[in-house]
């Protein structure tokens, strides 16, 4: 490539300038301009929503900005498409993979610029211009492997080799840590350094500030479409970053009034669950919840997790073990009758369980007790009293705007899951089901609801807290399970334990084995 | 026992192998139009009106110019025009593709009835317009038993095996075959690659087309030599059936039209038997045999099957 002389002189790898782009009703992005050295870590934080993908989208050409200039190592350019983009030396891993399930590595990584022999796709060439690269770069995979049976870790060192594969020079990692444990978060910090020593440039974006400060050399903060700050990672502090990204002072670390716990309300034994493809996601899990108790569930995504809630809630069959409620054996019971003896259930995937989009917010604060008083009569709603209802739990639970003919689906995500979390809430649960009732939601909406469940938890409920957000289950619980694989690897207390042993135990690590001779 | 000797007969005789290959031709083309069409993630159950507009289409041409295989040329550009209607509808407009091929049958349903009249004088069925003979395979017919299966047989029953490994070469073996997976599980992952989804879905559904209209010429001028009304008979829906049964591979998909063409053949056979008294009215019972064995085996399947995770789901860019 001749180019890559020019890539060697020019000071600046990229630089986006006066970006704007609207989105129906948003501006994710308002007059945005971040400049980025040649082969440096930069890290671009921000809330959720702030505009970090949409800036990002852009300079992949997935995007096409309203107003405002990209430059790449100096060079002016307007990408029509990713393909563009990519031969301007450009890659990105995607915060959602960008991977087809049902192929190969190898084949992900060549698709769109396949080796040919002949008429036919040269499979053999491709192979080992892939395990190429995975060696050169320490980046360990399994090249013939599905991606659909790996290890999510290994899934994003697929999307880096892709990148690499094409040549890339600029890689933009968005949100690349949110699915990995904290032990995989020092890996890829190791590739980072690598890449970068290879003369790579590293766009790195998240919203944890601990990982930021041990990898980046500068930091541009984005809030609301905009930035607020731009910082030099040595001469500044996670207070700074957090201030600049939220634009007020915040609680990091919420505290938590000590509860003496009373009797167990529920209990699970050896259960065991199979998923939709008959595999045993669940396979022994016993535990007890008592009132006025948090118990965390920790773990990566996909270790069993929402098989695991589903059955708990009556939404999946049990294939062996048991579910006792208040001393009843309630294995496989309806979920009705699961909500009628004081269970209820935030859901971790809001729009697939827990809110139904096109209907106005009386509705949705409705499901679940729809069928009895006060809101039914016979076979027909008070609309009165439901719409009574509602406005009173939306006062209780600032939900806004404060209109009960609102539609699910036009609340922003912190509005939606305080209708929820006031509906589950109201219906004056004996234990609550907490799944990931934090994901996608700013830091305001976050203290919230944390703040929330505590109060439950005060209020003698029992409460069960399944979450990937690690912080989030060392600030709620006070005891700490995490499963793998379908079962549990240990139980701790946060104030007894560390991250780091958690992280271990979230990768597949026994807590006998990692305490070893210290039991 | 007589009825038992008289199944078994019906089992060691060749032309029972015969003519469940031709029973299966028309489904192994409809699937592999399936196939082509579902791989990159567009439903198609237009194959139906596909197949029935192929039918008419090539005995048409054949009655006009005297050519059977001109009538098979334009089946086939029949087929691609029906097609890129259901592409264009599908995936420019991202349509209810069930909706869309259903409308699309039932124009081929409508058209082709209301043209036997003004084309041919009479509606119904036309007359004998010329066929494709059958081919003889010096050599192979001389074979016992496969020779009377093989030797002596419709082209078509060869060409759709060609089309079968033509097809799974070319979704196994080369790029563009791995292009159109990849579009049909995760378009968007494609897009990021810069692979042009709308195209990719394209060439498949007009594939489709393609390989389903060589099923309706099949029918027509490959087996009677006339075209009659709805003479399609649900070929393109238990072509559909053998697809799913076959894992939207070609060869699974080839496979499972074959064992469709074995049952169809064998309540053909048992119709004829005279040890078994077929009523006339029962005889229609017969006939759905192969509908309620569809019934059947895709139930059973279905969870075992898996299909391109995004079949039947339009793309839209955002910008
Ligand atoms: N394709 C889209 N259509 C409409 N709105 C969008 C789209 N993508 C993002 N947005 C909106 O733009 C804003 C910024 O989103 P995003 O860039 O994803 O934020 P971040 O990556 O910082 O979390 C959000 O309000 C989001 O809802
Ligand atoms: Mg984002």
């Amino acid at each position: 490539m001749n180019e890559t002389a020019s890539q060697v002189r020019h000071e600046y790898a990229v630089e986006m300038l006066e970006i704007t782009k609207k989105f129906p009703g948003v501006l994710a992005n308002d007059r945005v301009t971040i400049r980025i050295k040649n082969g440096e870590i930069h890290a671009i934080v921000g809330e959720n929503g702030a505009g970090k993908s949409t800036l990002m989208n852009q300079l992949y050409g997935l995007y096409h900005p309203d107003s405002g200039e990209i430059k790449i190592f100096g060079e002016k350019k307007t990408f029509v498409g990713p393909r563009d983009a990519i031969k301007a030396g450009i890659g990105m891993v995607h915060q959602h993979f960008m991977l087809v399930n049902t192929l190969t590595a190898t084949e992900n990584v060549v698709l769109g610029n396949e080796p040919v022999k002949g008429l036919n796709f040269d499979l053999k060439h491709s192979r080992q211009v892939v395990k190429e690269l995975s060696e050169r770069y320490g980046l360990y995979i399994d090249i013939d492997a599905k991606i659909e049976d790996m290890p999510v870790g290994m899934q994003q060192r697929v999307e880096i080799i892709k990148t690499l594969y094409r040549g890339a020079q600029i890689i933009i990692l968005d949100e690349p840590t949110a699915v990995l444990t904290p032990q995989e978060v020092e890996e890829l910090f190791v590739i980072m350094r690598n890449l970068q020593k290879d003369g790579k440039t590293i766009l790195f974006i998240s919203h944890k500030l601990n990982e930021v400060m041990e990898i980046s050399e500068k930091i541009t903060v984005m809030r609301g479409g905009k930035v607020t700050a731009e910082l030099i990672t040595k001469d500044t502090n996670e207070r700074e970053i957090a201030r600049a990204m939220v634009g007020r002072d915040v609680v990091l670390k919420l505290d938590k009034a000590p509860h003496k716990p009373k009797d167990v309300v529920f209990e699970v034994k050896d259960l065991q669950v199979r998923d939709n493809r008959r595999l045993e996601v669940v396979n022994g899990v016993s535990l007890t919840v008592r009132r006025g108790e948090v118990v965390g569930i920790a773990g990566v995504a996909g270790n069993g997790q929402t098989e695991f809630i589903e059955a708990i809630t009556g939404l999946r069959k049990v294939e062996r073990g048991h579910i006792i409620f208040q001393g009843k054996d309630v294995t496989s019971a309806h979920p009705r009758l699961l909500r009628e003896m004081g269970m209820t259930h935030i859901a971790e995937d809001r729009f697939k369980y827990a809110l139904i989009k096109p209907f106005p917010a009386y509705y949705n604060v409705l499901l679940g007790r729809h069928y009895k008083p006060p809101f039914a009569k016979g076979a027909f709603l008070d609309h009165k009293e439901i719409k009574r209802y509602t406005a009173e739990l939306m006062e209780e639970f600032d939900v806004r705007p404060r209109i009960i003919e609102h539609l699910g689906g036009n609340f922003s995500g912190g509005n939606q899951q305080k209708l929820v979390v006031g509906r589950e809430i109201k219906a004056n649960p004996k234990f609550m089901v907490v799944a990931q009732p934090t994901r996608g939601l700013d830091v305001g909406a976050i203290e919230f609801i944390h703040r929330q469940v505590l109060r439950m938890r005060e209020q003698d409920v029992g409460i069960l807290l399944i979450s990937m957000e690690l912080e989030e289950i060392f600030s709620l619980s006070d005891r700490i399970l995490v499963m793998y694989e379908g079962k549990i690897m240990g139980e701790v207390r946060p104030e007894e334990t560390t991250i780091e042993e958690v992280g271990l135990m979230m990768a597949g690590k026994k807590l006998e084995e990692i305490r070893g001779g210290k039991l | 026992m007589i009825v038992l000797l008289a199944i078994l007969s019906v089992f060691i005789n060749p032309e029972f192998y015969k003519i469940a290959l031709t029973v299966a031709t028309p489904l192994m083309f409809a699937s592999l139009g399936g196939v082509f069409s579902e791989t990159t993630g567009v439903v198609n159950i237009a194959l139906e009106g596909i197949i029935l507009m192929g039918s008419f289409t090539s005995v048409v041409f054949t009655y006009l110019t005297g050519n059977v295989w001109f009538g098979v040329l334009m089946a086939v550009v029949s087929g691609i025009i029906l097609a890129l209607l259901h592409a264009w509808g599908s995936i420019k407009w991202s349509g209810n593709q069930i909706v869309l091929g259903t409308a699309i049958t039932l124009l081929a349903q409508g058209l082709t009835g209301f043209l036997m009249e003004p084309i041919f004088g009479q509606p119904g069925q036309t007359d004998f317009v010329g066929k494709i003979d059958e081919i003889t395979i010096p050599g192979l017919v001389e074979i016992p038993f496969i020779g009377q299966v093989l030797g002596e047989i419709s082209p078509f029953v060869y060409i759709a095996f060609g089309c079968v490994a033509f097809g799974w070469w070319l979704i196994y073996k080369t790029k563009l075959g791995l292009r159109m997976r990849a579009v049909g599980e995760n378009p968007e992952a494609a897009d990021t690659l810069g692979i042009n989804v709308y195209a990719i879905r394209y060439f498949g559904v007009i594939m489709s087309g393609v390989f389903a209209s060589l099923a309706g010429a099949y029918l027509s001028v490959g087996e009677i030599g006339q075209f009659k009304e709805l003479m399609s008979g649900g070929r393109g829906f238990i072509g559909l059936a053998a697809m799913i049964v076959g894992n939207w591979n070609p060869v699974g998909a080839m496979l499972a039209s074959l064992f469709f063409g074995f049952f169809g053949a064998f309540s053909n056979q048992l119709q004829s038997l005279q040890e078994i008294q077929v009523a006339a009215n029962v005889k229609s019972l017969f006939d759905t045999i192969p509908f309620i064995l569809t019934i059947v085996v895709v139930a059973g399947v279905v969870g075992r099957s898996r299909g391109p995770a995004a079949d039947g789901v339009p793309y839209e860019k955002h910008d």
